[in-house]
Formats: structure tokens, sequence, C-alpha cells
């Protein structure tokens, strides 16, 4: 009964397991499959086609996911250094209105967004998509910010100031370094949602040139007139995933966590 | 009058701390203040003033290119009128209820395979959870991919063991099938993410609690039915209510996958918030249209966080 019950946990478990690695190991495979037999051609098409994607989109990509994170990690850093540490009038409001991104989808504003930015004359921009893509990560780093100051013990800060440092420099050399896992998160998070955002690039970029690597994949889909190239359109899926997954690769620990912490926010 | 003015300063200086340290706590506010105005600016700029100007909007004729007019409150009564809005509300609403459903029942059981510390269980984690690594607008050019007659290896499978013959078109062919495949996509790329939150919910119950069921010799579905449920309740309220509002906000997967097709079977509510922002060029009863499915899940939210509050009492 038991050895049955290890066996069925055995078999029940790798099944599954099969099924979800299968579509990630199939679109490696069919990225490399050619014709006769393997080869990058498939590659070759995604970069070269006529609507493939081209250096610039990714460049824009990297760009947009640059500018997220830093916007993302100054501000929360500020903002969270601030809720964890100060208080002063309209704490409480503006902490609550944070969270309340989290209850308005971005989906509903962003017909309001697009027309902000062209007042702001950020239309069609890569800053503009990038300060909207930060402030989407707000509530969740604000929040993950916040609780990583909570934690420092405070005698840390006070011997600092002790020592005559001000409120800026106890941030800069004292807490930054307390706080680098949440630091890690924050960033890991912010990348992971920028590199891979669809629907807000989809709306505040117009012209092709500014498409990030995303946009110009699915173009690849939804512009090509006729058949679609399937294989190269998995080269790309992968060349999308790869930076993901080795990022996951290498900071599973903190990825999960997040995850687990930002999912329990509520 | 004039007498009076001093009064309530003196007063204060009377009850507060001595005004070294009153000015010092007054400092460190806008200090705080400081720090937390990055934020503030942020917040301000594009989520308040959108969130008001969604609004605005809604009022208003406001076409891609020229001036708005005001025109309240026709943007909404043409909600009814629009065709498509009205299937696609019945499209949203069966897909919302049919992914949570799944994607519930899918996530709860491979949070229950996982959750006892055995071999091979950080394996299982990670292959439950790997595909949330990728970008789900790239998980839906992949299963296009995969689901495709042209090198996908589904059909290919399906007719090497007899289930299907002929050619099959996955995510064009019926609307059925549209919606399976979409549903399919959906839980391969979300079902690890929710385990995970399911993982941490089961996980905080204390051993305590169970073994005090096996003592009284409860069997396994009873325990399941009457420690493990009712414990979890705020995992599950949260959990229910982030598939909800993604389900109702569906966008990337359809618009990739399947379309909208095939004849409009599979197009969301979202779809038709782009479709008549920027191909019918009509800001405002894009607008519209947002403000009303803002309004739902407002109530959505707040309702689930009533049920969550007054059971976790």
């Amino acid at each position: 009964m038991k050895i049955w019950g290890k066996a069925g946990y055995g078999v029940t478990g790798g099944a599954l397991a099969i099924l979800f690695l299968f579509p990630l190991l199939w679109s490696g495979y069919a990225s490399v499959r050619t014709g006769s037999g393997f080869g990058l051609e498939n590659y070759d098409r995604l970069f070269t086609s006529d609507n493939g994607i081209r250096l610039h989109h990714v460049v824009n990509s990297f760009t947009v996911s640059a500018l997220t994170v830093g916007g993302t990690l100054i501000v929360s850093t500020l903002g969270g250094y601030a809720f964890g540490r100060f208080r002063f009038p309209g704490r409480d409001a503006l902490f609550l209105i944070t969270l309340a991104i989290l209850m308005v989808p971005y989906a509903t504003i962003l017909i309001a967004l697009y027309v902000l930015l062209g007042w702001l004359g950020l239309q069609d921009s890569l800053i503009g998509l990038s300060l909207v893509l930060t402030m989407f990560q707000l509530p969740f780093s604000l929040f993950m910010m916040r609780n990583s100051f909570e934690a420092v013990p405070r005698e840390l800060e006070e011997s600092a100031q002790v020592d005559g440092c001000n409120s800026f420099s106890t941030l800069l050399r004292i807490m930054l370094p307390a706080v680098r896992p949440g630091l890690i998160t924050v960033g890991l998070f912010a990348f992971l949602a920028s590199w891979n955002e669809f629907f807000a690039p989809l709306i505040l970029l117009n012209s092709t040139d500014k498409f990030t690597t995303t946009l110009a994949v699915v173009n690849m889909r939804t512009a090509g007139h006729g058949s679609i190239d399937y294989a190269a359109l998995e080269a790309g899926v992968v060349f999308m995933a790869v930076p993901c997954l080795l990022l996951f690769a290498f900071m599973q620990r903190s990825y999960v966590r997040g995850f687990a912490s930002g999912a329990l926010k509520g | 009058m004039t007498m009076q003015r001093p009064a309530p300063a003196a007063d204060a200086a009377a009850t507060t701390p001595p005004p070294r340290r009153a000015s010092r706590a007054r400092r460190r506010s806008l200090v705080g203040a400081a720090y937390a105005a990055p934020t503030a600016v942020m917040v301000g700029l594009f989520f308040v003033t959108p969130l008001l100007l969604v609004v605005w909007m809604s009022l208003h004729k406001w076409p891609l290119l020229g001036q708005p007019t005001f025109n309240v409150p026709d943007n909404y009564t043409g909600i009814g009128d629009n065709q498509l809005g009205g299937s696609a509300v019945w499209f949203t609403v069966k897909y919302t209820v049919i992914m949570t459903v799944l994607l519930f029942s899918l996530a709860l059981g491979l949070a229950l395979l996982v959750q006892n510390r055995r071999r091979g269980v950080g394996f299982l984690r990670t292959a439950f959870f790997l595909p949330m690594a990728v970008g789900f607008a790239s998980a839906s050019l992949l299963f296009l991919g995969l689901l495709s007659d042209e090198i996908g290896p589904v059909s290919d499978g399906l007719r090497a063991i007899g289930l299907v013959d002929g050619y099959v078109s996955w995510t064009s062919g019926s609307g059925t099938s549209a919606l399976g495949s979409t549903v399919v996509l959906v839980l391969w790329r979300f079902a690890g993410f929710n385990m995970l939150i399911m993982l941490t919910g089961l996980q905080a119950i204390p051993l305590e609690v169970y073994e005090a069921a096996r003592i009284d010799g409860a069997s396994r579905w009873q325990t399941f039915r009457r420690i493990t449920l009712p414990l979890m309740r705020p995992t599950i309220a949260l959990v229910l209510t982030m598939m909800i509002t993604g389900s109702i906000l569906a966008f990337d997967q359809f618009w990739i996958l399947t379309r909208g097709g095939p004849d409009n079977s599979t197009t969301s509510l979202v779809m038709v918030i782009y479709r008549e922002a920027f191909i019918r060029l009509d800001l405002g009863s894009a607008a519209a249209l947002s403000v009303v499915l803002l309004a739902v899940l407002v109530v959505v939210n707040v309702v689930q966080l009533g049920v969550l509050r007054r059971r976790s009492h």
C-alpha cells in the first residue's frame, strides 16, 4: 500500500512535470529544426526577414527595461524608506492610493494614459512607456521596500546618526546594504515585467522603429499576410525567453520568495 | 479678537514637548515627505490623473484626432447598441467562469501534490513554476506554433493515436477549440504561480492541527474539508480574486492566439475597448466601456475583501 502510494506519486508527478516542461523543450527544438536537420536558419530568418526583428528592437527592449528597473528602484527605495521610517502628513493616504493601483487594472486606464502622454509630449516614446511601466511596478515594489526597511534594526540607523550621518547618507551607506535582498527582488520583477510587457507598448508605441522585441515578434504573426513563419516565431519565443530563464535560474530564491510575499500583500 | 491669537500658541507650548524636540519632529516629518515625493508624483501623475481623465473622457465624443465635445450620456447608451460588445460580455463571463474553476482546481491539486517534503519535490515545484518565467505574450506565441498544424506536434500526436483525422485548426477552427486552446495555454502558464501561493497558505497551517485530527480518527477527506479548506480561506479568496480579475481583463492570449476569432467568438471585453479606441478611433466610447469595467472590478474586489474579512474573524 505504502509502496504503491510512492509509485503512484512518482508516476503522477512525473507525468505532470513532463506535460509542463514539454512546451518549453518543444519550442527550443522547433527553433533549431530545419527542413533537412538542425541549424540556425530559423534564427536567421527571425533577424533578417521583412517583418522580422531588428537590433534596434532589442535595444529598445533593453532601454525600456533599464529605465523601468532604474525608475522602480529609485522611487521605491526612497518611498519605502519614507514609509518604513518616517511619519509625515498624508502618509497613510498615499500608501492606500498606491495599493489601490492593484485594484484598478491598468487595461482600463491605458486609454487615458495614451491621451495624457500625448499632452506631456511623451506619446510614442520609450521614456513615456518606461514611466507607465514604473508606475505599474510601484504597489508591489513599494510594499516590498517598506517591509525591507521596517525589518532593519533601529540601532543600526541610530548609531550611524550618532556618528554624524544625516538621513540621506544613512540611507546610502547603512540602509541600502541592509535591504539588498529586497532591492534584488524588486529589480528582478521590474525587469521581467517590462521585458515581457505586451499590452502597454501595443497601445503607447506607434512607430515600428520604437517597437520593443515583444511587439516586433507578435507583429510577425499579425502583420504577416498569408502564411505565418511558425519556425521563426518559435525562434523569437526562445530569444525572448532566454534572458528570463537565465535570471530565473540564477535568482530562483528571490524570485519565488518575492512572488510569495507579493501575493500575500492583500 | 487680536488678543486671542497668542493664546493657542502658548497653550500648545505648554502641552507639547519642549520646542527643540518639536521642531526636530517637524523637520523629520518634512524629510520623510521629501523621500515620499517621487512616489506621490508618480502616483498622482500616472494613476490618479488618468483615473479621473478616463471618467472625463467617457462624457465626451473624443476622436483620436481633433477636438473633444461634450456628449453625455451618448457613450454610455451606445454600449447597449454595440453588438460586438454584448457578445464580448457574455464571452468574457463564460471564459472567466471556466478559467477560474479549472485553474483553481489544477493549482490546488498541484499544491497538495507537492506540499510535503520528499524526494523530487523541488524538481516538481520548479517544473510547474517554470512556465511563469516565460512572458505571457511569448507563451501565447509558443502555443500558436505548438498547436499549429504546420509545425506543431499536437495534431500529429492525436492523429497517430487515432483521436483526430485530417486537418485540425485548434486556434481558429471553431469557437470551442479556440477557447479550449486558450484555456490550456493559461492553465500551463499560471497553474504553477497559483500553486505557489496556495503552498504558502497550506504551509501556514500548524502541524498540530493535523495531528489532533489524526488522533481523533478523521479520514483524509474529512481532514481536507474540515481543516485544510477553512484554514486556507484567506489564501483561497486572494487566489480567486486574482483569477477572476485576470480573466475579466483577458487580452494577450486572445489577441495573439485566436485573434478574437473565429467570427469574433473569442473577442473579450478588453479587445472591444482596444477596437473602439484604435480601430474605430472613438476614445470616448472606449473610455465609457473602461469605466463600466472598472466599476464592475471594484465591486468584485470589494465583495471579495468583505467576504475575506468576515470569514477570517
